[in-house]
């Protein structure tokens, strides 16, 4: 299986266009994955065949105090050295592969494998470092120097299933009616180049946060040049991967709220921060400042599911569409208004955030995340 | 000695048939080239004279006059040119050092023009700067590393003190003194009208321009002249000048001639004595002394200015930028080999340092390497020659450009490259009343106004065109730039990719 982005011209970067879609329920009700595969599929147009993928959220509720870790191997030889990586390090709580079912639109799958694990005590304690940072080092060591060996999903209680092909496929795929989340979110990938790699399909995950992602930023490499600073590798060539580091460094790392994270990736113009009260003038001009290094240019639209919520969020310009729809507990935010009516065409509201304007949902009985409740809009 | 007889290299030709013998040429001529011919009743000129500065071919009223370069030629030498035997000529002759002004003027490699711009098609939209808002807001200094809030949660937004640009260019440091008090009056008003930055170089603030303080960093280079404490503290940043692009690892010498009235006042050292910056900073024989030299002057003006550290580009640039960045300054300024200067020994000009771009990806890769780019910024320059270099220079990992030659020249330099003689017909580059006057600050603060400002408006262009709506989003975005005929050593050093790739 070629890595994308690799040929004999050396190494390049693939732009891609997409769609993307999520379902959220803010009471914390556990939906299958029929609904989300339907949502999706209703923008076939907006993918090419070459990447589709699902991250749920809710779906392990048996093991919620393990880190699941989804693993595509390339070859038999690639699966013992990671196994044994990973019994050197983790305890291995459970251990199967991944349910699929076979058909003749997803082809040459690798073997995909899921573990169930928490890190090793002694190891933990020798590394002085904390849980999550353990294993986010253990993740990419695992990704950058076992050959064939790629973990995409690294969190609790939540799990990405990513392929090569539409995503109505990709779903049926991996069996998703077979699980069942309080949140799901969806990617349909139209990448402009020769056949994917199954793990340059989105979500891209590290730990709890996926990202989901329709664009093409033009701060690409600014951004990776500074990211891969604070010890991240950017092997994978797309947009994508680099969003995912830019989340977990602002976020965990940094201690960064998601909306002040949006005031970083998508900072309101200058113009704008000029006629802010005093207070929020400091706050915005402090961030822009500070992190100027991870503004993101160029379209994007991006999902980002985490532990207990939702966030969506535009490219300062809104160069992508993207739609919001609520009915009930449930949210519905998808690259079109089509992919929300075709699963609930019943809408108690439906708007079109601005661009670099945050809407970040959390359940109900979630707080901390965010100052408040329910759904913050920052901007 | 007719040994020593050397052929004028310009020629001044003069359409007889359009001269009016209006004296015009021989007035402006500081160099004394234009005479009229009483008997003849014609204007003569005396070539061995002129230095080609454009000055009587601009002023002239009739076009009667053009300069030209002599076809006079030595024997044709690939190996002994005729500059090369020429100069040896005038040492045998003098005994002397060869002395030169501007900016490095050999054909060596330009890397600018060896890097390609990208541009947004179909996959990305291109955005037009006439319909959307296009940032070119920069600030300098250091970043912190981790953010603090206080008791409610709320970030402290305390940082460190930053230089805020509205456009990433910055005018770079030229003493009054080495040039005339309308040119320095002319890069201050147009600074502050611009909301960017000039130096004052080391020659100390003329009382005059204290109020441009908040658009002035002051510079305290090795000779210390002009420094005291209302000087650190009258501008928004403070400069230690290491070294210099067009003569790194040697001082200054201002010649006395040029040490005049307010001049004399402004350096504080008395008239007519030369000024001698020493080749090193006397209390910084390494590292560990710079960061003393540092905090004492942020002592000295209350932890309120940044702190920039100036250094030539050379072989050794990214290990010493490192060390820089640990030393507690907030801004490293890299000057490359081309940069410009008043008078420097020609062998150490055209022989010492290295191009600007090659050290800037050096720095900003080792910086990055370190990770300890955003703990300091990066502005660079010698020689940034228009927009392009500019977007090329952030491309590549710089905050911001210095501008040196780029800034005289939109106050009339034509790079005659004779600053040296403090005889400059331009008023740009000498002391001399009667010289200083022709530049008119009033239009001298507009050209760089304008200057700066139409680079801007191409900055916004090619960022636009690259589908990035704001100047950080550029900085150190090397996918941005293709390399052009480059061999594959360049391109690494660059961390460039090669056209077509």
């Amino acid at each position: 299986m070629l890595k994308e982005g690799r040929s004999a011209a050396g190494e390049n970067r693939i732009p891609a266009g997409c769609a993307v879609s999520s379902i959220f329920s803010r009471s914390g009700k556990r939906l299958d994955g029929s609904e989300i595969v339907r949502s999706i599929s209703i923008m076939h147009e907006r993918s090419n065949g070459l990447g589709g993928g699902f991250a749920g959220y809710g779906i392990y509720p048996e093991y919620a105090e393990q880190y699941a870790f989804h693993v595509f191997y390339n070859h038999q030889k690639a699966k013992e050295e990671c196994e044994a990586f990973l019994n050197r390090h983790f305890d291995l709580v459970n251990l199967s592969k991944i349910p699929i079912r076979k058909m003749p639109q997803i082809t040459d799958e690798p073997l995909i494998w899921r573990y169930f694990v928490t890190p090793l005590h002694t190891k933990l304690m020798e590394s002085q470092l904390d849980e999550d940072e353990f294993v986010v080092r253990c993740v990419n060591r695992v990704n950058t120097e076992i050959d064939g060996a790629y973990i995409y999903s690294s969190g609790k209680n939540m799990g990405v299933f990513k392929a090569v092909g539409f995503p109505e496929d990709v779903g049926r795929f991996y069996r998703l009616e077979e699980y069942a989340g309080y949140c799901w979110t969806a990617h349909g990938r139209y990448p402009t180049n020769t056949p994917g790699w199954w793990g340059g399909a989105h979500p891209f995950a590290l730990l709890d946060h996926t990202i989901v992602h329709n664009g093409e930023i033009s701060s690409y490499d600014a951004n990776r040049r500074c990211i891969e600073m604070y010890g991240y590798n950017c092997n994978l060539l797309t947009d994508t991967e680099v969003i995912t580091y830019i989340f977990d460094y602002l976020v965990r790392r940094q201690g960064l709220t998601l909306e002040e994270v949006a005031n970083v990736i998508a900072a309101p113009f200058w113009t704008t921060i000029q006629n802010r009260p005093p207070k929020e003038r400091e706050r915005l001009t402090y961030l822009r400042n500070v992190y100027s290094s991870l503004l993101i240019t160029g379209p994007f639209s991006i999902l980002v599911g985490f532990t207990g919520g939702l966030m969506a969020l535009n490219d300062r310009l809104k160069l992508r569409s993207m739609v919001v729809g609520e009915k009930d507990d449930m949210v519905y935010i998808a690259s079109e208004e089509s992919a929300i009516r075709v699963v609930q065409p019943d809408l108690d509201r439906v708007w079109s955030p601005a661009g670099g304007e945050a809407v970040i949902y959390t359940l109900d009985r979630v707080k901390g995340k965010t100052a408040k409740g329910g759904v913050n809009r920052a901007h | 000695m007719p040994i020593d007889f050397l052929y004028p290299e310009y020629e001044v030709v003069r359409d007889a048939s359009r001269c009016i013998a209006c004296r015009a040429c021989e007035r402006q001529c500081s160099n004394e080239v234009h005479a009229f011919d009483e008997e003849l009743e014609c204007m003569v000129s005396d070539e061995s004279r002129c230095v080609n500065c454009h000055r009587c071919v601009s002023i002239c009223p009739t076009r009667a006059l053009k300069i030209v370069k002599t076809d006079h030629t030595f024997r044709e030498n690939a190996n002994w040119t005729g500059d090369t035997i020429r100069e040896l000529y005038r040492q045998a002759g003098s005994g002397g050092v060869l002395l030169s002004s501007m900016g490095n003027p050999k054909p060596l490699p330009v890397y600018w023009d060896r890097l390609l711009l990208n541009a947004s098609q179909v996959t990305n939209p291109s955005i037009d700067p006439l319909r959307e808002p296009m940032e070119t807001k920069t600030f300098l200094g250091k970043k912190p590393t981790k953010i603090e809030r206080d008791e409610d949660g709320r970030i402290k937004t305390e940082l460190t003190p930053q230089l805020e640009l509205s456009t990433p260019i910055l005018f770079s440091a030229m003493s009054y003194g080495s040039i005339s008090y309308n040119a320095h009056e002319s890069l201050a008003r147009a600074a502050e009208a611009l909301g960017i930055y000039y130096n004052t170089g080391e020659g100390g603030l003329h009382q005059d321009f204290y109020k441009y303080g908040a658009n002035t960093i002051v510079q305290v280079a090795s000779g210390r002249f002009g420094v005291h404490k209302d000087y650190l503290s009258a501008g928004a940043a403070i400069e230690i000048k290491m070294g210099q692009g067009a003569k790194p690892g040697i001082g200054g010498h201002l010649p006395g001639t040029k040490i005049v009235g307010d001049v004399s006042r402004t350096r504080m050292i008395p008239e007519g004595s030369d000024a001698i910056s020493p080749a090193p900073h006397h209390d910084i024989y390494s590292i560990e002394d710079l960061r003393q030299l540092v905090f004492s002057l942020k002592e000295a003006s209350g932890y309120k200015k940044p702190v920039i550290v100036k250094i030539a580009a050379v072989h050794n640039v990214a290990a010493i930028a490192s060390g820089i960045a640990r030393s507690g300054a907030d801004i490293i300024a890299i000057d490359g080999f081309r940069g410009g200067t008043g008078a420097a020994p020609t062998r150490i000009r055209d022989n010492v340092g290295i191009p600007i771009e090659l050290a800037l990806a050096a720095v900003d890769q080792r910086l990055r390497d370190e990770g300890i780019r955003n703990t300091v910024s990066l502005v660079v320059g010698g020689s940034v020659r228009s927009s392009a270099d500019v977007v090329k220079a952030i491309a590549l990992g710089a905050d911001a450009c210095y501008i040196g030659t780029a800034a005289l020249l939109a106050l009339g330099c034509h790079l005659c490259r004779s600053c040296q003689t403090g005889k400059c017909n331009w008023g740009i580059a000498t002391q001399r009343p009667d010289l200083v006057k022709r530049l008119n600050p009033d239009i001298g603060m507009r050209r760089l106004v304008n200057l700066v400002n139409a680079w801007t408006h191409e900055i916004k262009e090619i960022m636009g065109g690259m589908g990035i709506n704001s100047i950080e989003a550029l900085r150190g975005n090397r996918l941005m730039l293709r390399g052009v005929g480059l061999t594959e050593k360049e391109l690494e050093i660059l961390g460039v990719k090669h056209a077509g790739e």
